[in-house]
């Protein structure tokens, strides 16, 4: 055997091991980073309570507000995705199953939507809501993130669907059940873990967008009580606090990264058991 | 009977409305953003609009080109760094590694990819920023403040891993086994049989894999724009200050009512983005959805 092609092969394997390495390295870092940071500033009060007056120039309160925003705005978010990306995900393996074109040319288009960045959704919606003088509010963040989410969704839910047989939608069929029964009553059970990892990973990416909510659902002190109430959101909590030349508003920064990061995690995490089941 | 067909029908309308509206949903955004943008778009011509770099919006002078200089410098150099990354960790996750890695570095990779982009922000303002004032730019004989383009790329190259990497990973397990069976058995050695096999076989798709990736990289917002710098300037070198496109959209919301036009010309930016990342993904995925068809 040639010394040098052996030599070579063990060159790239090691190397591309310590590539590997670097990855996982990386990650540990930046949890590290964020962790020790953060940790020390986690306290009830900043669990639990609504920013008080100077809580920028670092006095007393927390950052309830945010928290609660995003999990409202998130959640909602979520449940608006659910509604439209179910039936389209449905469809697709259903109705288009039979036209391999029109199905193909269908998730093609899905697919660019996928990709249209986070900032262009806010700043369509904020062209929009400028247009009908709609006000920075929960609602309209809701229904900006539910778009941006939405396209995630389905095509993890089209990837459950993708892998039922069709022999099973036949069956169904010869049984005498409509589409919309095949679709709802069997597929739907059928793939229910799957659109349960779908939901997850659709909320964790809600839940940690900047870019799209910056324009739309504004800035607040205090928790929405309705859905014309502008609120406070974990990302622009980090963002806006980060900012700030004050110690004590910069340490609740990275306290309120260091939740951000523990939600995400609990949700990829559950998101893994889910997938696992299936 | 007849109510279930009654239901039936509804339920499919409603399911067709769902996906058309999706379908529409890029077009109508598109629409929106040039009828929005066209205030600006009746004072001045495309081409000045892309090409100059005066920005004086009190004065009226939108020249976006030191912006768009700007996100291209930070989002090339950023795919730049993760190319060889993501290739190497690739191939040896799929062609080196023992299976148990393969699985523990799946959970590695999703929790990547799930970190929201505002902590990989305020990790790069807390450890890139300072690296590259601190270490990289005195080794290069360069002073910077650390809020430069390199460390608006070394954030990016790192959200842009995980993205990457994984199609990556469904490129390399789409290879038919037979064919590097084949290769091992006329003498090559495994790497050779990657080097010359594989890396052949995936061009396309690893060429699809990192020109996504490029695309989602150009259009990340807020990680960048808190470690970037944002001085409005075309950038000379990696350890200048830059402006990309999305932290000017982002930074400027606040106050594009006071000035006039000022709001179009956002608009425009978006455009701008909209329809870049929109060109670079339908040529991508076009390219996969054929390949996938054969």
């Amino acid at each position: 055997m040639n010394l040098r092609r052996k030599a070579e092969e063990e060159f790239f394997k090691y190397f591309s091991a310590l590539v590997t390495l670097l990855i996982v390295f990386v990650l540990a870092h930046i949890l590290w980073t964020i962790l020790s940071k953060g940790l020390g500033t986690i306290s009830w009060e900043i669990l639990s309570q609504e920013p008080k007056g100077g809580f920028y120039l670092g006095k007393g309160g927390g950052i309830l507000n945010a928290i609660v925003g995003s999990l409202y705005l998130a959640i909602g978010a979520t449940i608006i995705a659910f509604i439209v990306s179910l039936p389209v995900a449905l469809f697709l393996n259903v109705y288009l199953i039979r036209y391999p074109k029109l199905l193909s040319t269908s998730r093609f288009f899905l697919d660019v939507l996928w990709g249209i960045p986070s900032i262009v959704y806010g700043a369509f919606a904020f062209a929009i809501m400028m247009n009908f003088h709609i006000k920075n509010s929960l609602g309209a963040g809701i229904v900006t993130v539910s778009c941006l989410i939405a396209p995630i969704m389905i095509r993890a839910m089209d990837e459950v669907l993708k892998t039922i047989p069709i022999g099973l939608q036949e069956a169904a069929y010869a049984l005498g059940s409509t589409k919309t029964e095949t679709a709802y009553k069997i597929y739907f059970k059928q793939a229910l873990p799957g659109f349960a990892t779908a939901i997850l990973l659709a909320f964790g990416r809600g839940i940690g967008d900047a870019a799209s909510v910056l324009f739309t659902a504004g800035y607040t002190d205090h928790i929405p009580r309705n859905l014309g109430d502008p609120t406070a959101t974990l990302p622009l909590a980090i963002f806006f606090q980060l900012g700030s030349p004050v110690q004590e508003v910069q340490n609740r920064a990275y306290a309120a990264a260091v939740i951000l990061m523990f939600i995400v995690l609990c949700v990829s995490l559950s998101a893994r058991v889910f997938s696992r089941k299936k | 009977m007849n109510k279930r067909k009654l239901i039936d029908k509804i339920s499919s309308n409603w399911m067709l409305a769902c996906l058309v509206f999706f379908i529409i949903l890029p077009l109508g955004i598109g629409a929106g953003l040039v009828l929005k943008s066209s205030g600006l778009l009746q004072n001045h011509t495309i081409y000045n609009l892309v090409f100059s770099s005066t920005w004086e919006p009190s004065e009226g002078n939108f020249g976006f080109w030191s912006f768009i200089l700007s996100s291209l410098w930070v989002t090339v150099i950023g795919i730049l760094i993760s190319i060889p990354l993501c290739l190497l960790a690739g191939i040896y996750l799929t062609q080196f590694a023992p299976k148990w890695i393969l699985s523990f570095m799946r959970p590695v990779i999703d929790i990547l990819a799930g970190i929201p982009s505002v902590v990989y922000g305020v990790w790069g303002v807390l450890v890139i920023v300072p690296l590259v004032g601190d270490v990289i730019a005195p080794y290069f004989d360069n002073e910077s403040m650390g809020y430069s383009i390199l460390a608006g790329a070394i954030v990016l190259a790192v959200m842009s891993i995980p993205y990457i990497l994984n199609m990556l990973l469904e490129v390399f397990r789409q290879i038919p086994v037979e064919l590097g069976e084949a290769s091992l058995s006329l003498g090559a050695t495994k790497w050779e049989t990657i080097k010359h096999i594989f890396l052949r076989k995936g061009a396309t798709g690893i060429f699809s894999a990192y020109g996504l990736g490029f695309s989602k990289a150009l259009g990340e917002t807020i990680a960048v724009l808190m470690v970037v710098g944002n001085v409005v300037q075309e950038p000379t070198s990696v350890f200048d200050a830059g402006y990309p496109l999305p932290a000017l959209i982002a930074n400027n919301y606040g106050e594009m009512m006071s000035i006039p036009s000022y709001d179009s010309a956002l608009m425009f930016a978006a455009l701008l983005l909209f329809v870049i990342i929109l060109a670079i993904n339908v040529f991508f995925r076009y390219i996969i959805h054929k390949s996938e068809l054969i």
